[in-house]
């Protein structure tokens, strides 16, 4: 087991830039996911980690050794890929145990290895079948159970459960973090999908154009979000954004989303954004769980505005709904037993204390 | 967790409608039947007529009877070719060759298709374009350059390869290698790019990702390329005739026009048995690998 460490990574095709210097550490032991749309060079990071592509400029270090010019087969990494790659031609056991059979290992301790790695991932019954007599979820479980028995310093997933279903990318997702908190070895993940990234990293690595966009834990990208980008991203459904401007009406600062709103700010944020220019065009970003049903005893920085509903969304233990605010569309969240219907107009309340300030140029969170 | 597959009772059981297919597809049927049967006669006629003509003496094929029955049917011709050391000597050559052939041929192409399919080196894709094109310039415009160069290589060595059967096993990969590297390439371009980054990270190497990973999930194209080494190499002409002369250095094709015709005296009965005899080799390969050829003909077009 060993810790990775990206230096000033780049990846050049040609003419396009697929990594744009990228600086990475991964602790041992450590979950670490990359996430963001495709084309934003999360594989691409990955397949460098694993040798797979050479790089361009940086440096990459796996247990505190460069590891630049050395082969993949040296860097005691394992692989996982989204379509499972199994050997058609060998069954499960021999698929798994092919690694250790290259490196001529003793028989008895490839089976050894082979057994308890079957057990772990339940898998003990399709030792001897074929790939192709397996369903999609079990060739899974099979192409991590080759990654397992190399024991690697290093796991490497690029996206392996986007071939599944969605219930079965629930469950095996859920395996997928058990086998983790079992054996412990550091593990560079790649998804494009945000919920994949929140549910199983110790620290999410979000990735846009070639860049890291921020690096935190699923909570910290969830409430303090560094860019747009990453407020937008991260959340589902995502994060409401509204053009804004700050202006001071009696002596108390306000936020002014139309010429018909504005919300007084609470104190402490109004505190935070006192050096703010009330010219600056900026964004309020504002997450769908934030604008409710309104209350009959307002909270402090919670404050009420009425809309008219455009749809709603019953998912049982909430209901969505969404409506019109200058153009643009917003979500928000309600209780099922607030009286939502999609025409009618409802008194929502914003929770200005969850807020997220934006400066509409550059897109960062202030 | 269960592993197992869920099986739903509650979806409905499927019924299929027989009448609704029925009228099209058994049009569909009758018409292929039609044209496969028509085919089938078109393709056996010849060789129903060889039997029958290998069947005959020579004074009945010359009798005015009626070609298509025998009725004094005899094994001679069998018997003499099987018991002439000429003929088993063309046999013994042609099956040299041709062993010979495939081996060559399928220690060339598999690890230049291998290297043009997966390796991407300068001017990879060109070079496969390249090894295709050769294919297509036909033996008979090659003979001549062929045997040109052959005399040469002689006079400047002093080895006389002319009219030596083994000269063949140089001159049939020319026909042999462009198509099986071409056809090879296409099956390990088929293999999924990830397969062998998996073997790369498992620790194979080039060598072993071929043999280990490669040739076990190609061997329908592997087999099918084999087949058509051994097919061509089998029943070349144009080239035994050019660069073999000797009757002990004859192969069987060349041999058996060779020595049963001689001046405007046609063996008819003879020849039609020695070529029945030759074309069982192919025919009982065929029968053994005919699935395998057929799964390595259409895989690329069903490989998802």
């Amino acid at each position: 087991m060993a810790d990775v460490t990206l230096r000033k990574v780049f990846k050049r095709y040609d003419d396009v830039e697929a990594v744009r210097g990228i600086d990475l550490d991964i602790a041992d032991h450590e979950f670490v996911v990359l996430v963001g749309p495709s084309g934003c060079g999360k594989s691409t990071t990955l397949r460098m980690i694993a040798g797979l592509e050479d790089i361009t400029d940086g440096d990459i270090m796996i247990g505190g050794d460069v590891v630049n010019d050395v082969p993949p087969k040296d860097r005691d990494i394992a692989m996982v890929f989204q379509n499972y790659a199994l050997y058609p031609h060998m069954t499960v056991a021999e698929n798994m145990s092919f690694g250790l059979r290259l490196k001529r290992y003793p028989k008895a301790e490839i089976k050894s290895r082979v057994d308890e790695a079957a057990r772990m991932l339940d898998i003990v019954e399709l030792v001897d079948r074929k790939p192709k007599q397996l369903s999609g979820g079990q060739r899974q479980r099979v192409a991590m159970g080759r990654a397992i028995v190399r024991n690697p310093k290093v796991f490497l997933f690029d996206e392996p459960l986007s071939n599944l279903d969605a219930k079965l990318r629930v469950q095996m997702r859920i395996e997928i973090k058990k086998v983790h908190q079992k054996v412990r070895t550091t593990t560079v993940y790649v998804t494009h999908d945000q919920i994949e990234a929140m549910t199983l990293a110790d620290r999410v690595v979000v990735m846009n154009n070639g860049l890291i966009e921020q690096i935190g834990t699923p909570n910290e990208l969830y409430h303090h979000p560094a860019t747009r980008f990453v407020a937008g991203f991260i959340g589902s459904p995502a994060m409401n954004f509204m053009a804004c401007r700050l202006e001071d009406v009696g002596g108390k600062m306000h936020i002014r989303l139309t010429d018909r709103i504005a919300f007084p700010l609470p104190p402490a944020r109004a505190e935070r954004y006192k050096t703010i220019s009330r010219t600056d065009k900026l964004l309020l970003g504002i997450r769908p769980e934030h604008i409710t049903e309104a209350s009959p005893h307002a909270e402090p920085g919670v404050e009420p505005f009425d809309v008219v509903l455009d749809v709603i969304e019953p998912m049982g233990m909430e209901t969505m709904i969404y409506f019109m605010m200058e153009g643009g569309e917003i979500c928000g969240r309600v209780s099922p037993n607030a009286d939502a219907r999609a025409g009618a107009p409802m008194r929502l309340a914003i929770d200005l204390n969850n807020m997220h300030l934006l400066d509409e140029a550059t897109g960062a969170v202030i | 967790m269960t592993s197992s597959a869920v099986i739903d009772k509650s979806a409905p059981t499927r019924t299929v409608k027989l009448r609704s297919m029925s009228r099209d597809r058994t049009w569909a049927l009758r018409w292929s039947y039609f044209f496969l049967t028509l085919f089938a006669i078109f393709a056996l006629i010849p060789p129903l007529y060889m039997l029958i003509t290998s069947l005959k003496t020579s004074a009945e094929i010359s009798a005015a009877t009626n070609p298509w029955w025998v009725y004094h049917p005899t094994l001679s011709n069998y018997v003499e070719l099987l018991t002439s050391n000429q003929f088993l000597t063309f046999f013994r050559n042609s099956a040299l060759v041709s062993i010979f052939v495939v081996t060559i041929t399928m220690l060339i192409s598999v690890p230049a298709a291998f290297a043009l399919a997966r390796m991407r080196f300068w001017g990879s894709a060109t070079l496969a374009t390249g090894v295709f094109l050769t294919y297509l310039i036909p033996e008979t415009l090659l003979f001549l350059p062929l045997f040109k160069m052959f005399v040469v290589f002689g006079e400047l060595t002093g080895i006389q390869l002319i009219n030596k059967w083994y000269v063949l096993l140089i001159v049939y990969p020319t026909l042999t290698v462009p198509f099986c590297t071409w056809i090879m390439i296409g099956y390990f371009a088929s293999i999924p790019k990830e397969l062998d980054e998996a073997a790369i990270i498992d620790g194979a190497t080039w060598f072993q990702t071929l043999t280990r990973i490669f040739i076990p999930v190609a061997l329908p194209g592997l087999i099918a390329a084999t087949i058509f080494a051994f097919t061509v190499s089998w029943a070349q002409f144009l080239y035994p005739l050019v660069f073999t002369t000797s009757t002990d250095q004859l192969v069987l094709p060349v041999g058996i026009i060779t020595t049963l015709i001689k001046g405007d005296v046609f063996a008819w009965g003879q020849i039609m048995t020695g070529a029945l005899l030759g074309a069982a080799p192919p025919l009982i390969i065929y029968a053994f690998l005919m699935d395998y050829y057929i799964a390595g003909l259409t895989a690329g077009a069903t490989k998802g």
